[in-house]
C-alpha cells in the first residue's frame, strides 16, 4: 500500500486525506495536536456527496511523519504553504511533493524549502468543514495535475489514479499551466469580485441583461486575464467565463474562500492570486486595469480589519 | 413666496427651517414618513450644530394639501425623484422645480414633470436625530442655474437671493453644471472606494495604490464632462486631498459607507452610473466607474440573498 502524508486538514486537505484512506495508508500533519488527537480518536468523517468514516493517522509533529513516504500534499491555504514547507524542511526523504494551492508560485516557494520532486495541482472540488473530524463534500469536480521539477507526466497519472481510487475525480496533464491559468483567471475574479460584493458565487456573476449587471465586470476581467495568459504564452485549458457560467447554472450557492475570510477579517489569498495576477501583466506589459482596481480594493478591505 | 421642500430629510430640513424664518416666504415640508411631519406641525423643525434654528414650516404627508409654490426644492434621495415629483407636480404649475440631490439625472426626471426646472448643487450637509430634529453638520454654498431656456433666470436669482437671506448662502449662475460635476466626480470616485473597502476618506486616500485608482475614477469623469463642454469650477483632485487632511474629514465615513453598513440602498446609479451614462452618450469610455457601479451593485444585490 502506498504511504501518503496530507499535510493541512482544511476542507480540501480534509477530502484528500478522507478519500485517500480508503485506497492508501495516510497520515495527516495538522497544525494543532487537538486536531490530530481528534483524527485518531474518531477518524475523519465525510458527509455530503461521500458518506463514511475514514481512519488514519495524524500527528502534529512534522518529525514523527513516515520516512518512506512517497507521496507528500500540501494542501494548506496559500497563505500558510511558507510557513508548513519550512516545518517540512528536512523531512519526508523518500516523497515526492504535490502543491495543491490557488493562484501562482506554490511551487516555487515548496522549492525553496527542500530537494523533493515536486508535482502541480489545482483542484476544483470544494468542501465545508463542520468541526475538526468532519467535512462535507460538497462540489465534486476535478483536481488536475501535472510535473513541475524532477516528475512526469507519467508520475501525475499515479497520483491521479491514487485519487480516483479513492473516490475523488483527477487528472493529469502533461504540463498543467494551460489549467493553473485557467483557475488562476477564474478565482482572481470570482473570488475577487465575491469578497467585494459579499456575493457567494451565483446567478449574478453571469447576468448580463441592464448595462450595469455583474456579468460584464466579469467577462471583463477575464477577459484582461486572458490577454495575460496569451502575452505569457499559455494556452487557456477552459475559458474562464465559461467556468464560471457553468458553476452559477449548478444552482448551488458556492462561497468562495476570499469571501469567507474577509468576513470572518482574515487574511485572503489575495497575493497569490490577484496579485500574482496583476504582477505577471505588469512583468509582461499587459494593461490590467479592472484587475489592478479588484486587487487594490481587496487589500484595502483586508487593510479595513483595523479600523 | 411660497417654497415647497419636497423631500424633508436632512438637506431638505436645513432649506425648509432657515427659508421659513423670513418673514415674506411661506414654507411647505413635505414628506412620506408621518412622524417627522407630525413632530415639525407640533413642535416645529430644529436644526442645532453648525447653527441652532427652530423653524415653522407647515409640514405634510398629503401632496393634495401643497397650495400653488412659486418654487420647488426637490431634497429627496436620487432614487424617489420620479415618485416625489409624479406626487406633487400639481403645486408647481405656475413655479420653478429646483433640485438640490446628489447625483446626474435628476433635472432629466423633473423635467418631465414639470415645465421650469433649476439646476442645484449644495454642500450643507447633516443628519436627521429624531423626527422633527436635524443636526447641521456642515455649512455650505449651493450654486442654482436654469436647466435649459424655460426657466426664467430672474427667478434662478429669486430662489438664490431668499437662500441668501435665509443663512444658506447661495448663488445664481447661468451655467451650474460646473459645480455640479465636480460634486458628482469627488463623490463617484471617493464614496464607493470607502463603501466598498470599508475605509474613511483619510485612509483611503494614505493608501497611494488606492488613491492611484481614485484619480482613475476622476479622470474618467473629467473626460465626461469635458466631452460635453463643462467647466469644472474646481479640481476635484484637490478638493479630495484637502478633505484627506487630519483637520477636515479624514475620519469620515462616506455616507454610501453608511448606506452599506446600514444596508440602505446607495445612490450609485445617479453618481458613477451618471457618469456612465453621460460618457455613453458623449462617446467617451468609462470603464473603471463601470466596474465600481457593478460592484455597488452587486453589495446591494447581496443582502436580498438567502
Amino acid at each position: 500500500v502506498t504511504r501518503v502524508v496530507v499535510a493541512g486538514a482544511g476542507s480540501i486537505g480534509s477530502l484528500l486525506a478522507a478519500h485517500l484512506a480508503r485506497a492508501a495508508d495516510v497520515t495527516v500533519l495538522t497544525r494543532r495536536e487537538e486536531h490530530a488527537a481528534a483524527l485518531r480518536e474518531h477518524g475523519l468523517r465525510v458527509s455530503g456527496r461521500s458518506d463514511f468514516t475514514a481512519q488514519l493517522g495524524a500527528t502534529a509533529d512534522p518529525a514523527a511523519l513516515p520516512a518512506d513516504a512517497e507521496l507528500a500534499i500540501l494542501a494548506c491555504k496559500g497563505t500558510d504553504l511558507e510557513p508548513l514547507a519550512a516545518r517540512l524542511a528536512g523531512t519526508l526523504p523518500a516523497a515526492t511533493v504535490m502543491t495543491i494551492q490557488n493562484g501562482l508560485g506554490a511551487e516555487e516557494i515548496v522549492a525553496a524549502h527542500g530537494g523533493w520532486p515536486l508535482l502541480s495541482a489545482v483542484t476544483f472540488m470544494s468542501g465545508t468543514r463542520h468541526g475538526d473530524a468532519h467535512v462535507e463534500y460538497v462540489l465534486d469536480t476535478a483536481t488536475w495535475i501535472g510535473p513541475y521539477r524532477g516528475t512526469t507526466e507519467e508520475d501525475a497519472r499515479r497520483v491521479a489514479a491514487l485519487i480516483e481510487a479513492g473516490g475523488l475525480r483527477a487528472e493529469a496533464f502533461p504540463d498543467l499551466r494551460p489549467a493553473q491559468w485557467s483557475k488562476l483567471i477564474f478565482n482572481a475574479t470570482v473570488n475577487g469580485v465575491a469578497a467585494l460584493t459579499g456575493l457567494p458565487h451565483d446567478f449574478h456573476f453571469a447576468q448580463t441583461d441592464e448595462l450595469s449587471d455583474l456579468g460584464h465586470l466579469v467577462r471583463d476581467l477575464v477577459d484582461e486575464g486572458k490577454a495575460v495568459a496569451a502575452a505569457a504564452g499559455v494556452a487557456q485549458h477552459d475559458d474562464p467565463w465559461e467556468m464560471n457560467v457553468l458553476a452559477t447554472r449548478r444552482g448551488h450557492r458556492h462561497f468562495p474562500s476570499m469571501l469567507e475570510d474577509v468576513e470572518a477579517r482574515r487574511p485572503t489569498e489575495l497575493e497569490l492570486i490577484n496579485g500574482a495576477l496583476v504582477r505577471e501583466a505588469q512583468r509582461l506589459g499587459v494593461s490590467v486595469p479592472l484587475q489592478t482596481a479588484v486587487y487594490r480594493l481587496v487589500k484595502a478591505r483586508e487593510a479595513s480589519y483595523s479600523e | 413666496v411660497k417654497i415647497a421642500v419636497v423631500g424633508c430629510g436632512a438637506v431638505g430640513s436645513l432649506f425648509a427651517a432657515n427659508l421659513s424664518l423670513l418673514e415674506d416666504v411661506e414654507v411647505w415640508a413635505f414628506d412620506l414618513a408621518r412622524s417627522h411631519v407630525d413632530a415639525i406641525n407640533r413642535d416645529g423643525l430644529r436644526l442645532s450644530g453648525a447653527g441652532e434654528v427652530v423653524g415653522r414650516p407647515r409640514a405634510t404627508s398629503d401632496a393634495a394639501e401643497l397650495p400653488p409654490c412659486d418654487f420647488g426644492i426637490v431634497a429627496t434621495k436620487a432614487m424617489h425623484t420620479e415618485p416625489a415629483i409624479a406626487a406633487t407636480a400639481h403645486a408647481f404649475s405656475d413655479g420653478c422645480v429646483a433640485t438640490v440631490q446628489n447625483g446626474l439625472g435628476n433635472e432629466e426626471t423633473l423635467a418631465q414633470q414639470v415645465e421650469r426646472v433649476i439646476r442645484g448643487t449644495t454642500f450643507p450637509a447633516g443628519k436627521l436625530r429624531e423626527p422633527g430634529h436635524v443636526q447641521w453638520d456642515v455649512k455650505g454654498d449651493t450654486t442654482f442655474g436654469p436647466y435649459d431656456e424655460r426657466t426664467p433666470f430672474a427667478e434662478v436669482e429669486k430662489l438664490a437671493d431668499a437662500c441668501t437671506r435665509a443663512g444658506m448662502p447661495a448663488k445664481a449662475v447661468l451655467d451650474a453644471r460646473g459645480p455640479q460635476w465636480r460634486k458628482v466626480i469627488f463623490n463617484a470616485s471617493t464614496n464607493p472606494i470607502g463603501a466598498l473597502t470599508g475605509l474613511t476618506h483619510g485612509r483611503l486616500c494614505e493608501r497611494h495604490d488606492l488613491r492611484a485608482l481614485v484619480t482613475g475614477l476622476v479622470d474618467e469623469g473629467k473626460a465626461v464632462a469635458a466631452a460635453q463642454g463643462i467647466e469644472l469650477d474646481a479640481d476635484p483632485e484637490e478638493l479630495i486631498d484637502h478633505a484627506a487632511r487630519k483637520d477636515v474629514a479624514y475620519d469620515h465615513k462616506a455616507s454610501m459607507l453608511q448606506d452599506v453598513e446600514a444596508r440602505r440602498q446607495t445612490e450609485i446609479d445617479y453618481l458613477n452610473g451618471g457618469i456612465v451614462r453621460f460618457g455613453a452618450e458623449h462617446g467617451v469610455a468609462t470603464p473603471l466607474n463601470a466596474a465600481i457601479q457593478a460592484l455597488v451593485k452587486g453589495v446591494e444585490a447581496s443582502w436580498t440573498q438567502s
